[in-house]
């Protein structure tokens, strides 16, 4: 069933939206992860504009985030105090990642930089956890090694100024750091679509030394105002938001990831965190290769956003 | 002076009964709506040449019909290897390009038309596409990428041979709009030639327009962007919910 996509002005099968949101909603359940860096550049695959889909992306995730949110509320699993800070850093992060985005847009260089930043970030998250899941499997095979991570304390982030007390976390450290991680999270947000979970998460357990309980409720909390924030932003500057095209995608998603969950208990955290990890690399690896090989067409026809 | 040209005027007017071939045409469908599951129209075009005397000459009569899309100014950007990654490098503005453009015949189109006749009239996409100014010395290159890339997208369309012509008198061609299709009034035009020059030239606009929840959503989006926004998250949000909701109560 063939479907007009009003803001992307593109026709697409409607059960082939139903079923990518299903896959990226099945790998997200499985994983634990938002899912929005799988998803954004399989709209690119499939040939939704890339202002488009990354601007529908935040607004997917604002939904699909909400329900998880709500959950971690209820269990009291969210520092709110921390939470304020990292959005205060997001929605300032986020204003000028869509301002950086109309920018580029305006001198065609947008699907360039979303690229890169695809390429570099998938690269490094990919390569990291796949070579820490398979040193995690070696050690779980020889006896003699299960020796846990000792916490390490970072000297200067203990020395900044502007100390706060973050109860739930039983933290009292420095405004600043957080506020840096938030402005990062939030510009990502805006130029790639993302959450920023697989950024955030591990900058709050290796950087603030957050407790892993309240990591992934924060996060979380973070993201939804965050995204929805740059969903605003995107659909009141760059008209890119494409309702149609973000309902369908939750819709599968939704289901995806309920099934995904089901999946993800059956199976061991290293091959979980391998198998995700192999994903992330292949998305890498193909968009790598797009900009590294001489396409067969080299003139492009500019994208002057969806509003004409 | 106005006097004089007055009188021109109304003896071309008279003159205009003598023709000898006129086209009478007709289109499968007044207008086009883009629907939620719209994929892309076909339109029929018919009709057939009046004749008042026998056909003249021996040379045969030939049919053009032209469906032109809504122009509008276009960037087209060059891929260049730099740092050992392809980047768009040089761009150039095309201050006119229409984005759809099929031209159907009955014969080749250098032979149904001269190509005096075809500056006069502006028949082949060549005609349709300005780009002055740009100041490239390269800018050939540039035009013939976009019509490269919109023919491949079936945008621009040169079909020959593709209207029929039974008797020098009756003529039907069909012409495939692809879903991606832009609003505005698209420009059909029916050209009647003998020996490359135009003899009869007939017109009409058929308006393509978003309609329905396409119109709805694509209005509220540029006129009340925020409240376009807002309801975006909203419905999302709700469709998420109930999506959860129906699968926990089927799982039981």
């Amino acid at each position: 069933m063939q479907i007009y996509l009003p803001i992307a002005e593109v026709s697409v099968n409607a059960f082939l939206l139903l079923g990518l949101g299903g896959i990226v909603g099945v790998l997200s359940g499985m994983f634990g992860v938002g899912g929005g860096f799988l998803m954004t550049p399989l709209l690119f695959f499939i040939g939704i504009p890339p202002a488009v889909a990354v601007a529908t992306e935040a607004n997917q995730i604002v939904a699909s985030s909400f329900s998880g949110v709500l959950a971690h509320l209820k269990r009291k699993t969210v520092d709110l105090r921390m939470g304020t800070v990292l959005l205060i850093g997001g929605l300032v992060g986020a204003a000028v990642g869509v301002q950086i985005f109309a920018a580029l847009t305006a001198i065609g260089q947008v699907d360039l930089l979303v690229k890169l930043c695809y390429v570099v970030f998938l690269g490094i998250i990919g390569g990291l956890m796949f070579f820490e899941s398979l040193r995690a499997i070696r050690r779980a095979r020889s006896p003699a090694g299960a020796a846990a991570l000792p916490r390490r304390h970072r000297g200067w982030i203990h020395a900044l100024p502007l100390k706060m007390r973050f109860r739930t976390s039983g933290l009292y450290i420095s405004v600043i750091p957080p506020l840096v991680v938030g402005v990062f999270v939030g510009v990502l947000a805006a130029i790639m679509g993302v959450g920023g979970g697989f950024i955030m998460v591990p900058a709050m357990i290796y950087l603030l030394g957050m407790p892993t309980k309240v990591v992934v409720g924060t996060s979380l909390f973070q993201i939804i105002f965050v995204t929805g924030f740059a969903t605003l932003m995107h659909a009141t500057t760059n008209y890119t938001v494409d309702m149609v095209l973000a309902v369908l995608l939750l819709v599968g998603g939704v289901i995806g990831a309920q099934i995904g969950a089901a999946i993800g208990v059956k199976l061991k955290a290293e091959q979980l965190r391998i198998l995700l990890s192999i994903m992330v690399l292949l998305v890498c690896g193909k968009l790598a290769f797009d900009l590294l090989v001489m396409p067969d067409e080299l003139y492009v026809i500019g994208f002057d956003g969806a509003g004409h | 002076m106005a006097r004089l040209i007055g009188i021109c005027a109304l003896a071309l007017l008279l003159a205009a009964p003598a023709q000898a071939e006129r086209v009478v045409a007709g289109l499968s469908q007044e207008a086009i709506a883009i629907t939620t599951n719209f994929a892309g129209s076909e339109i029929l075009i018919y009709g057939a040449v009046q004749r008042a005397a026998p056909p003249p000459g021996a040379e045969p009569l030939e049919v053009i019909v032209t469906v032109q899309g809504p122009s509008q100014p276009v960037t087209v950007r060059r891929k260049e290897r730099r740092f050992g990654i392809w980047v768009n490098a040089d761009a150039s503005q095309i201050d006119e390009a229409p984005s759809f453009y099929a031209v159907s015949t009955t014969a080749p189109l250098a032979q149904a038309l001269s190509q005096t006749e075809d500056l006069r009239h502006r028949i082949t996409l060549n005609q349709a596409i300005r780009a002055v100014g740009t100041g490239r010395a390269d800018q050939p290159l540039f035009n013939a990428a976009l019509i490269r890339i919109r023919s491949d997208d079936g945008a621009y369309q040169l079909n020959e041979g593709a209207v029929r012509f039974r008797e020098q008198t009756l003529f039907d061609t069909a012409v495939r709009l692809p879903a991606n299709l832009t609003e505005g009034d698209y420009l059909t035009r029916i050209i009647l030639t003998r020996g490359g020059v135009v003899v009869d030239l007939h017109e009409q606009l058929i308006p393509v327009r978003k309609v329905g929840l396409e119109r709805w959503i694509y209005n509220l989006a540029h006129e009340r962007p925020l409240i376009y926004g807002i309801l975006s998250l909203v419905i999302a949000i709700a469709a998420g919910w109930m999506a959860s909701a129906v699968f926990r109560y089927m799982r039981g």
